[in-house]
């Protein structure tokens, strides 16, 4: 039997912190596990399944995460891709409930980035002792600079303009306007993002992801189970996952593992980009955005720039993105795959106010982990009302 | 224009990789192939990455490739990058097949275009290894 339509998204909780160096990355997963409880009226003691991943946790993270909360679940994931991390852990979620090695599934993600300055796009990869990353590491490449190479090569072949990618930084801080706990709320303009400073060519500043403290918990249970909790279900109705890295064969670098994992999602849920309402989509960086767009299929390799020009992807468009702001303004310690999972969840309950997607049925969640410049790993979800 | 240059270590080498540093040493670019299915692969690894075979030849390319894409960085907060931005990271697609990540020097940044013509130019260091950057041409 396909695992479509099996289980649910139950519970749902983002810490309103973006800002929190009196807090340890386990206390603020601990503080999101009981916003998460209380949302889906469940217990801990419920919970038999943990699922994790952090930028400093290390190889036991889960073993130890569950040692803080003092729980002994039957079924661990500490599977750590990335930023998508957490959208594939619903993914897996999903399927060890649909397999019976679970019932109660808690994924959990919390990061004091911000607080302790961690320089995620400019100041890390300066290579240690390892043979296999001695043929990146002398040449300088940041975080930054590896997007930039995925825009540079957008821009030669289809002409995509700065200004194209700026109007989705605009977008995202419209959006993060409308959100109380988002980092970044007064809003730009496109003028504003091609005059902040250039970091590595063509990405600004502001074409650039914040930097933020911050976590989130996500409960998924058979779509029977959370019939009989607090809030409505949101159906898992598909899910994928992929990776792609540039080496042998000389890829497009340009088509992303969001081909392979929402192709995956698509299919299992039987639906297409046409039957989607709004998306949460990794916003790393505004190119992070536009390509995953142009590989899910909303539009084809090339038409990005001016598929997100004309307030197509803001909320009272066509397909409204991150309506929560994203991770270009509302929330990024370092890995956001849960905030994807968590803003589309609150979108199809409904009444989230002023960025509510109004009549939001389906949504298509899509995360990007790595860097796309060279390795990366995606994971998609179709998740609809019940 | 006169570029600063990002200073590079001696790289940290095993026996998978070593013939491609002493060939930077030696001012060669150094590849692999598989005899048995044809593949011509960088990274080196100790087999073929799509066979299997460990039977891995070497061979002395020949050091031309085309600019795939590039990114002039303007901030890097790390030594030594720090000091020598803005510098050039590029991707540079090789004759015989494999991309490269690198650093273009030697020229003024904004005359760099996806497509151009570059060949491998090498800074050999003290230890008999070296690391290979491109120029145009």
């Amino acid at each position: 039997m396909s695992l479509s339509g099996q289980t649910a998204i139950a519970g749902v909780y983002e810490h309103p912190t973006r800002w929190a160096p009196d807090k340890s990355e386990s206390l603020i997963m601990a503080e999101c596990a009981r916003g998460a409880l209380e949302d889906c009226g469940l217990k801990l003691s419920d919970v038999d399944g943990l699922f994790t991943a952090g930028m400093s946790s290390g190889i036991m993270s889960v073993v130890e995460l569950a040692e803080y909360l003092n729980i002994a679940p039957r079924y661990l994931d500490g599977t750590n891709i990335g930023g998508s991390s957490f959208v594939a852990h619903v993914n897996h979620a999903a399927g060890a409930i649909h397999a019976g090695l679970c019932e109660v599934a808690l994924i959990l993600y919390g990061s004091t980035a911000a607080s302790n300055a961690l320089a995620i796009g400019t100041g890390m990869g300066g290579g240690g002792g390892n043979p296999a990353t001695a043929f990146i590491s002398p040449y300088g490449m940041t975080t930054v600079g590896s997007y930039a190479l995925v825009a540079q090569r957008h821009a030669h072949l289809y002409g995509t303009q700065p200004e194209q990618l700026a109007e989705i930084a605009v977008t995202m801080r419209r959006h993060a306007g409308l959100n109380p706990d988002a980092k970044m709320q007064k809003p730009i303009t496109v003028d504003d993002v091609l005059s902040s400073r250039v970091i590595s060519t063509p990405l600004h500043l502001l074409d650039c992801c914040i930097i933020s403290d911050g976590g989130g918990a996500v409960i998924v249970t058979s779509l029977e189970r959370a019939r009989d909790l607090a809030k409505p279900p949101v159906v898992v109705q598909g899910c994928g996952e992929a990776l792609r890295h540039q080496e042998i064969g000389s890829p497009d670098l340009l088509t992303i593992a969001a081909k392979q994992s929402g192709g995956n999602a698509f299919a299992m849920a039987r639906l297409g980009p046409d039957d989607i309402d709004l998306c949460t989509i990794y916003d790393s960086f505004t190119i992070t955005l536009l390509v995953t767009l142009e590989n899910l299929g909303f539009c084809k390799p090339g038409e990005g720039g001016a598929f997100v020009e004309k307030g197509r992807i803001g909320l009272g468009g066509a397909l409204p993105v991150n309506p929560d702001g994203g991770g270009l303004s509302s929330n990024h310690p370092g890995m956001r795959g849960i905030f994807l999972v968590i803003e589309a969840a609150r979108q199809l309950r409904g009444g989230l106010g002023a960025r509510q997607v109004e009549g939001a049925e389906t949504a298509l969640v899509h995360g990007t982990g790595g860097t796309l410049g060279t390795m990366h790993s995606g994971a998609s979800l179709v998740l609809s009302r019940d | 224009m006169s570029q600063k240059e990002i200073p590079y270590k001696t790289p940290v080498t095993d026996w998978q990789t070593l013939a491609y540093w002493e060939g930077c040493g030696r001012g060669e670019l150094v590849l692999q192939r598989c005899p048995a299915c044809d593949l011509v692969q960088h990274r080196p690894r100790g087999v073929c990455a799509r066979c299997l075979s460990s039977d891995i030849e070497h061979f002395v390319a020949s050091g031309r490739g085309t600019v795939y894409s590039y990114t002039i960085t303007h901030q890097n907060g790390l030594p030594p990058f720090r000091d020598a931005c803005p510098y050039v990271l590029a991707y540079v697609d090789l004759e015989e097949g494999p991309r490269l990540m690198t650093n273009i020097v030697g020229c003024d940044p904004d005359s760099i275009e996806i497509g151009m013509a570059v060949i491998a130019d090498f800074v050999p260091d003290s230890d008999g290894l070296g690391t290979p950057r491109f120029v145009l041409g």
